[in-house]
C-alpha cells in the first residue's frame, strides 16, 4: 500500500515548523505504511559547501565512524550534526571527492543523499517511532517530502525505504509498482547512472535525474516519464528549489492536495492533510491523472 | 438531535449506534463532528435517519446504506456510497474516486465533482453530479442514471452493458461499446424525475445520452477466430 506525504511552504513564517507538520502528516500515514519510513528536508545551505547524509547500522556506529573515518583523514574538522544512525557532515565542494572517497572506503557508512541543501533520512520501524528518532519534528525547512512503506514486493530493509535520490538534492517517493524498471535502469546504467537497490523506485528518481542532467526543467522530466515508466505510480518530487507530484494516467494510487496562501501539500489520503494549520480552509484537490503540478521556491 | 464528536468517539462506536436505531427510532436526526478524514464514517445504515457530517470524510463513508440520508458538508475520499441499496447521500463538496460504485439503488447526489470511475459497476443506482466526471466512470454499469452537468474524462461507460448516462458537457471520449443515444420522451422522463428527487430544477435540454450499443455482452460467431 504505502502513503506519501510532502509539504511546500510558500510562508517564510512557516519554515521553522516544516518537520513538525511533516512529522505529524507520517504519523498519520502509519495505517499505510508501518513497516518502515523515510523523509528529505530542504533546509539551509552555506555557501560553497555541500551535505551529505550518511548512515551506519547504529547511532554509536555512525558517529565512530565519521570521527575516525574523517578524523584520520585530516577531515575531522568538518562539521556533523548526528540524527540518531544518520549524520549530516557539511563539506566544502573543493573537498567533496576527497571525502565521498573516504566514506566509500569505510565500509560502515552508507551514503544516502548529497545536497546543498537536501538531507534525507530513513529506517525501518513505525513511521512515527522513525520520525521521532531523527528529531524531525525540530527541522526546518522550505519543503519536505516522506513516505510510509507497507513492503509488497521487497524485504523491509532500511535499503528499501524512501525517499530514493540519485542526484544532487534531487529525491522521490513512490506510491505504486512499475512493470519496466528492470530495461529502463538498464538504459540508465548505460547512460552513466549508478543504482543502489534493485528497487523500481529509485529507477523512477534515476529517470528523472538523467533527464534533468540533460537540461530537462523538473516539469518537463515528469511528463517524459509519462512515456517512458509504465506501471503504477503517484510520485512526489522535491529538488532544490521545486516539488512536484504526477499521477499515472488511470490513477492508480491515491492523491489528494490542499493548497492555501501558506502552503501546498500532499497526502495519499487526506486525514494527513486534517493535521496542517487551517486544513479546513483549504482548497482541497485531487489532482489530475497524467497532469504534472509543479511548484518553484521564489 | 444527536450530535456526536469523532474527537471523542471512535467511528467504530458511532457505527454501532448507528446500527442499533431501529425503523421506529426517534433519533431521526444526527450530526457528526470533526471527522477530519477518518474512514467508514456511517457504513451499513438499515433506518430510516439524516445523519449530517461536518467537514471532509475519507474512504468508504455512507458505505451499503440502506433507508437513510447522509449529507456530507465537505469531501469525499475513495468509494464514498459505495454498494447503496436506497436511501440519499449528498457530497457537497467534491468526491473522490469510485463513487457510487456497484449501487443498487438509492441516489447520490456529488455537488462538486468527483474523479475518476464514478458510478463503476452501478447496479441501478441514480447518481447526479452537478460538476464534472473523471476518466473511466460507468466502467461495466449495468443499471441506474448517472447524470453530469460538467464534462466526462476519457473511457465513458466502457464495457457497459445497460445503464442511462445523461451528460449535459463534453465527453472527453467513450470507452468500448459505448455509444451516443437520441434522446427520448421516455428517457426524458427518467432524466427529469432524476433531477427532481436531486432537488434540481434543470430541465433536460443540454444532455445527451449515452448507453450500450449491446455488440459486446452478446458472444458474436464472427468473433469465434478469437479463441
Amino acid at each position: 500500500m504505502c502513503g506519501i506525504v510532502g509539504l511546500f511552504l510558500k510562508n517564510p513564517g512557516l519554515h521553522p515548523e516544516l518537520g513538525f507538520h511533516l512529522a505529524a502528516m507520517l504519523g498519520v500515514m502509519s495505517d499505510r505504511g508501518p513497516d518502515s519510513a523515510g523523509f528529505a528536508v530542504y533546509g539551509s545551505s552555506q555557501a560553497d559547501h555541500v551535505k551529505l547524509t550518511l548512515r551506519a547500522a547504529s547511532a554509536v556506529e555512525i558517529r565512530e565512524a565519521v570521527a575516525t573515518t574523517l578524523g584520520k583523514a585530516g577531515a575531522g574538522d568538518l562539521d556533523a550534526v548526528f540524527h540518531d544512525t544518520h549524520a549530516v557532515v557539511s563539506v566544502p565542494l573543493a573537498r567533496e571527492q576527497e571525502v565521498r572517497l573516504l566514506i566509500a572506503r569505510d565500509g560502515r557508512v552508507t551514503l544516502v543523499g548529497v545536497g546543498a541543501r537536501m538531507e534525507l533520512f530513513k529506517e525501518v520501524g513505525l513511521p512515527e517511532q522513525v520520525a521521532k528518532r531523527f528529531e524531525l519534528s525540530g527541522m526546518s525547512g522550505t519543503h519536505g517530502i516522506g513516505h510510509t512503506r507497507m513492503a509488497t514486493e521487497s524485504a523491509v530493509t532500511t535499503r528499501g525505504a524512501h525517499p530514493f535520490s540519485t542526484g544532487k538534492d534531487q529525491c522521490l517517493v513512490h506510491n505504486g509498482s512499475l512493470s519496466n524498471h528492470c530495461g529502463v535502469r538498464r538504459f540508465l546504467s548505460r547512460e552513466g547512472l549508478t543504482f543502489e537497490t534493485d528497487n523500481d523506485s529509485e529507477v523512477a528518481a534515476g529517470f528523472l535525474t538523467w533527464r534533468m542532467q540533460q537540461g530537462a526543467s523538473l516539469e518537463q522530466a515528469l511528463t517524459d516519464s509519462l512515456a517512458d515508466l509504465d506501471g503504477f505510480f503517484t510520485f512526489v518530487v522535491g529538488t532544490e528549489s521545486g516539488f512536484a507530484v504526477l499521477r499515472d494516467p488511470i490513477s492508480c494510487k491515491p492523491a489528494v492536495m490542499a493548497e492555501t496562501d501558506d502552503y501546498v501539500a500532499f497526502g495519499s489520503e487526506y486525514r494527513a492533510l486534517a493535521v496542517l494549520p487551517n486544513a479546513g480552509k483549504a482548497r482541497v484537490f485531487e489532482p489530475v491523472p497524467a497532469r504534472v503540478y509543479a511548484w518553484e521556491l521564489r | 438531535m444527536r450530535s456526536v464528536d469523532l474527537e471523542e468517539s471512535s467511528v467504530r462506536e458511532l457505527n454501532g449506534e448507528l446500527h442499533r436505531l431501529t425503523p421506529e427510532t426517534n433519533e431521526t436526526r444526527w450530526v457528526i463532528e470533526h471527522p477530519q478524514g477518518k474512514h467508514a464514517i456511517a457504513c451499513g445504515l438499515d433506518a430510516p435517519v439524516t445523519v449530517e457530517v461536518k467537514g471532509h470524510v475519507g474512504y468508504y463513508c455512507a458505505g451499503m446504506n440502506k433507508h437513510a440520508t447522509i449529507v456530507i458538508d465537505g469531501n469525499a475520499g475513495v468509494g464514498v456510497a459505495e454498494n447503496m441499496i436506497s436511501g440519499e447521500v449528498r457530497v457537497k463538496g467534491d468526491a473522490s474516486q469510485a463513487a457510487g460504485a456497484t449501487g443498487v439503488g438509492g441516489l447520490l447526489v456529488i455537488e462538486g465533482n468527483a474523479s475518476a470511475r464514478c458510478g463503476i459497476s452501478m447496479k441501478g443506482i441514480d447518481i447526479v453530479v452537478k460538476g464534472s466526471i473523471g476518466p473511466m466512470s460507468a466502467f461495466m454499469a449495468q443499471a441506474g442514471t448517472l447524470v453530469v452537468f460538467g464534462d466526462a474524462g476519457e473511457a465513458l461507460g466502457d464495457s457497459i452493458y445497460e445503464a442511462r448516462l445523461f451528460v449535459r458537457g463534453s465527453v472527453a471520449s467513450l470507452g468500448a461499446d459505448c455509444i451516443e443515444k437520441p434522446l427520448s420522451d421516455e428517457d426524458k422522463v427518467i432524466l427529469l424525475r432524476v433531477l427532481d428527487r436531486a432537488g434540481l430544477s434543470a430541465g433536460s435540454d443540454g444532455f445527451r445520452l449515452y448507453g450500450s450499443a449491446r455488440k459486446l455482452y452478446h458472444f458474436h460467431v464472427d468473433n469465434v477466430d478469437a479463441y
